[in-house]
């Protein structure tokens, strides 16, 4: 392609506060419509805001894992506009001042590690939902639920850095996964908690200049986001060649079609009238308070992907696939810290864990049926010789159906590895009297015949014996023939 | 007209009972304030009860308070939980809250029974009452003039004994212009000083809730009894409240008091000019040290004014949609009806002031209008504070004319005028007080205003207090009969 493309992404986090950002209402998904409202969320006379301290701790948490610079004063503005959604008419929001500006994300993908600039961070509410009765052109009427109205929620705003539809989609996996480890946001985004618009513009590979840029609503999902941006690239690609002007618009993702399409509504065409929040005082960050915050934060995603590879000696590919959700990485440590074999235990969990749960859904890997230390008892009973990992197999299939421990399995089931030099002798001996051709093969060179009769061994003992125990045996007996 | 501290010394000797005086209140009104208009709502049922409940208590010798029992009336700016809240608009003809404001709250912890809800100007804005949607409100003083405003309502309801005290909110005037109209006490405290939770918002960075009474130490108790720092409003000023009542030690000796020069010019009637400088002479005689001040910013107010207040206005009734409460027009559409409902709902002032508010917010007009307006803002900060270095108080005349005829100021700039010497002090948020200093040739009260140091509220009253006990203009009242 004979352009080079320009992204940069607005990312919406609902803040995993108990109550509101100006008010004591609950935050709960799923609630009864309006259960989870009062006087302030719906914007009656009257009301005045309250800022939520928890939401101000996590935004302060977000921006210092990010490196931002967290501002020592910052304000509330009014953003306005009419949407029966926002009961005020208006959003409190933050503009001129915000809470957090300038840091980076940095992320890996196919091109190495890539540093993408965060510009700003800032603390909003979240609006109210419309609920339309049939579909939304033709419903004679809507009705509003304002549960979600003044969630909190934190927007931050990427510079155009993103080169690519996969980079944007990798940009918003590895900052989930900084949320999810600060545990300042649950990164649902079916349900909404975390949403994503983009900016996208193309323009001549090499120039300096950056071309007209397209703003794209809507974009629910890591996979959405990819396609939306891969089909607006290809859209605006097609104009360009074809000698017309990008214009300047928003556009909203149809995610059944595949395609983007323009929202050119006058509902649209605002003037925000931003002004400071009168009803709040500017919002001052004692410097000890921040200062506590960021010598509590926790080891992000990638510097737990680093100390993976260098504690404990994984590949970089592991480690990645280890770190893609704190609950997976957590879970790999508890395994290691319960059973010291930690190569065995990340290739138990990345090959067969991995087969049965998605890794980045935290709460699948949270309610897996075998718990890290039940994983890491399979392993030490591999390792002990008690099974063999065949077996251990079998077993692990087992516990993933049962949630019982791996011992109590092999010791129900009679799976321990027969190592008694005198049972196995006699199934040795029993097969090579069986199996005069093999014998006859070996002794003409075709030591591979050996092999044949190990695997008969294996069969006649259910898997049971130690099979390097079998294979000097038969080894042995088959030369002093 | 007895006043409010009369009142409880009466109920705890038993000379008076807190339900006779409700019902003699209740029955003045019944039969007087068809001619005055000042009530909007009586509550009559809920007056009962509160003063049954009063009574019971002075009876065990356990009052709640200095205002235990006393009968007071609420501006329809302050929300009362069940009972219809209008703010004199259609808009919220039939709005009845689910909350009472905080000062609502207030007050009944205090015992005080609430007779009901008193006339406005819509949304507080006006300096007459006429811009009520509902009635017109005749001065008791001479019914064919205006009250004043926009608190016209409660100002009324006390000079003509249909309240032994009231509430109402002054945003450039709103309280301290009526007083004077109206011949009785009006005190703007500090900014801060008093909750605005549950007050309608006019302009929040402008509004206060504010008491009228016959004299000042019924200002102190009122003052006293709503004081204090409220978790719901976050501009609520968290010092400690003094005791107002003990501050009222009748001694001025020494105080310095300031006369300033641009309160004394051009537009100021000559019967009231010589009616504020025999109230100087008078505190001067009682040992007060006077000396003239400038503030030379005070010509700037009014213009600043009418850009920030319509300014905060635009976005604070942007929440009057049709959707959620309140007046609903339907329309074709979702902006037809939020259309229509507002064109049906609003008077022409609001209107008026909705559109000058939206204009000066405008992108592109912000910073020469919003913008430009804080800072005169500041620059008349600055004045008072310069002022305030060499003297406690400044003494000024409330309002350039006594109450006008209604209809007499139909054009716009001639009403807002009239807020002059009101509106530095509604922007500074300093406390100011007038205080009946005398009677023109017709017999119509003027007001003296004093103007005090942030949060200075019991020098205000003790130089008021003084005032009041050597002069005998609050001892006249009108008659209604």
């Amino acid at each position: 392609m004979k352009y080079d493309t320009v992204i940069g992404l607005e990312v919406h986090a609902q803040l995993a506060t108990r109550s509101k950002m100006f008010c004591g209402c609950p935050t709960t998904f799923g609630a009864p419509p309006n259960s989870q409202t009062c006087e302030v969320c719906q914007g009656m006379p009257g009301v005045l805001p309250v800022v939520n301290r928890t939401a101000v701790e996590y935004a302060v948490r977000t921006a210092l894992a990010f490196g931002l610079r967290v501002n020592a004063a910052c304000r509330f503005a009014r953003k306005h506009y009419y949407y029966p959604d926002m009961p005020k008419n208006f959003q409190i929001s933050q503009y001129e001042e915000p809470l957090a500006e300038e840091g980076a994300l940095e992320i890996d993908g196919p091109g190495g590690t890539r540093r993408i600039e965060i510009q700003r961070l800032h603390l909003e509410e979240d609006v109210g939902k419309l609920v339309h009765e049939g579909d939304f052109g033709t419903a004679q009427s809507s009705l509003v639920d304002y549960n979600r109205s003044g969630v909190p929620l934190m927007e931050t705003v990427s510079r155009p850095d993103l080169r690519s539809p996969e980079e944007a989609a990798a940009y918003l996996r590895a900052f989930r996964a900084v949320l999810l480890a600060l545990g300042v946001c649950d990164g649902n985004m079916e349900e909404g908690s975390l949403r994503c618009d983009a900016n996208v513009s193309l323009r001549p590979r090499g120039a300096a200049e950056l071309g007209t840029k397209v703003e794209i609503k809507n974009l629910n999902s890591f996979r959405n986001v990819q396609r939306a941006l891969e089909f607006e690239v290809k859209r605006q690609a097609a104009a360009l060649d074809a000698g017309e002007r990008i214009v300047q618009e928003t556009r909203l993702f149809d995610a059944e079609r595949g395609v983007t399409q323009s929202m050119r509504s006058k509902e649209y065409a605002h003037d925000y009238r931003y002004f400071p929040e009168p009803d709040l005082v500017p919002l001052r960050l004692d410097a000890a308070w921040v200062g506590e915050i960021r010598a509590a934060l926790p080891e992000l995603p990638r510097a737990r992907h680093q100390r993976f590879v260098a504690q404990y000696g994984l590949s970089a590919y592991d480690a990645g696939l280890l770190t893609q959700s704190q609950a997976l990485a957590d879970y790999y440590e508890t395994a290691v810290r319960a059973h010291a074999n930690p190569k065995a235990l990340a290739n138990w969990i990345t090959t067969e864990l991995l087969h049965e749960v998605d890794a980045a859904d935290e709460t699948a890997v949270k309610g897996v049926r075998v718990r890290p230390e039940s994983l890491a008892g399979l392993v030490r009973l591999i390792d002990d010789g008690t099974i063999n990992s065949r077996i251990a197999k079998d077993v692990f299939a087992r516990m993933l159906a049962s949630g019982e421990d791996a011992a109590t399995i092999v010791k129900r089931e009679g799976l321990t590895q027969v190592a008694d030099a005198g049972a196995l002798e006699t199934l040795v001996e029993a097969a090579i009297a069986a199996n005069p051709k093999a014998v006859a093969d070996f002794k003409a060179g075709k030591t591979a015949a050996a092999k044949a009769l190990v695997g008969q061994v294996m069969k006649a003992s259910g898997g049971k014996a130690n099979p390097g125990m079998v294979d000097r045996m038969v080894q042995e007996k088959l030369s002093q023939r | 007209m007895q006043t409010i501290h009369e009142l409880t010394a009466a109920f705890a000797t038993g000379a008076a009972s807190p339900v006779t005086v409700t019902e003699a209140y209740l029955a003045r009104i019944g039969a007087l304030d068809a001619r005055v208009g000042a009530y909007l709502t009586v509550t009559r049922d809920e007056a009962l009860a509160a003063a049954r409940a009063a009574e019971a208590r002075y009876r065990a010798k356990a009052p709640l308070g200095p205002l235990d029992g006393v009968p007071i009336a609420l501006k329809d700016v302050f929300c009362t939980r069940g009972v219809r809240t209008t703010c004199g608009s259609r808009i919220l003809e039939r709005y009845v809250p689910p909350y009472d404001a905080t000062m609502v709250t207030r007050l009944k912890a205090a015992g005080a029974v609430i007779l009901g809800k008193t006339n406005m100007d819509e949304f507080a804005m006006g300096s007459s009452t006429e811009h009520s949607a509902f009635q017109l409100t005749r001065n008791p003083w001479d019914l064919a003039r205006v009250p004043g405003g926009s608190s016209g309502g409660s100002a009324a309801a006390v000079a003509g004994g249909l309240a032994a005290g009231s509430f109402g909110t002054d945003t450039g005037g709103s309280v301290r212009q009526p007083a004077a109209f109206c011949g009785v006490v009006g005190l703007k405290p500090t900014y801060g000083r008093i909750s605005r939770y549950g007050l309608i918002a006019f302009a929040s960075s402008l509004d206060h809730v504010a008491p009228f009474a016959l004299d000042i130490h019924d200002t102190a108790l009122l003052l006293g009894a709503t004081a204090g720092h409220d978790p719901r409003d976050a501009t609520s000023v968290s010092a400690p409240v003094p005791d107002y009542v003990a501050a009222l030690s009748g001694q001025v000796k020494g105080l310095r008091v300031g006369v300033p020069d641009e309160y004394f010019g051009e537009g100021l009637d000559p019967e009231i000019e010589r009616a504020v400088r025999a109230a100087v002479e008078t505190l001067r005689g009682l040992g007060a040290a006077v000396q003239p001040v400038s503030l030379p910013t005070t010509s700037y107010g009014v213009a600043t004014y009418y850009i920030v207040a319509p300014a905060e206005a635009s976005s604070n009734l942007a929440r009057y949609d049709g959707v959620k409460y309140g007046l609903r027009v339907p329309g074709k559409d979702l902006i037809d009806m939020v259309s229509r409902t507002r064109a049906a709902g609003f008077g022409a002032e609001v209107k008026r002031r909705i559109m000058l508010g939206t204009y000066a917010l405008s992108t592109g007009y912000y910073d020469a209008y919003y913008g430009q307006a804080q800072k005169v803002r500041t620059l008349v900060r600055r004045d008072f504070e310069k002022a305030f270095e060499r003297v406690d108080v400044l003494a000024a005349p409330t309002t350039p004319s006594v109450a006008f005829k209604h209809g007499e100021k139909a054009d716009p700039l001639a009403m807002y005028m009239n807020d002059v010497y009101t509106i530095p002090a509604s922007m500074t948020g300093l406390p100011a007080i007038s205080v009946p200093c005398g009677f023109n040739a017709s017999g119509l009260p003027i007001g003296l205003q004093l103007i005090g140091r942030p949060l200075d509220e019991p020098t205000l009253l003790r130089a008021a207090h003084a005032y009041e006990r050597a002069t005998p203009w609050h001892e006249r009242s009108a008659s209604l009969e």
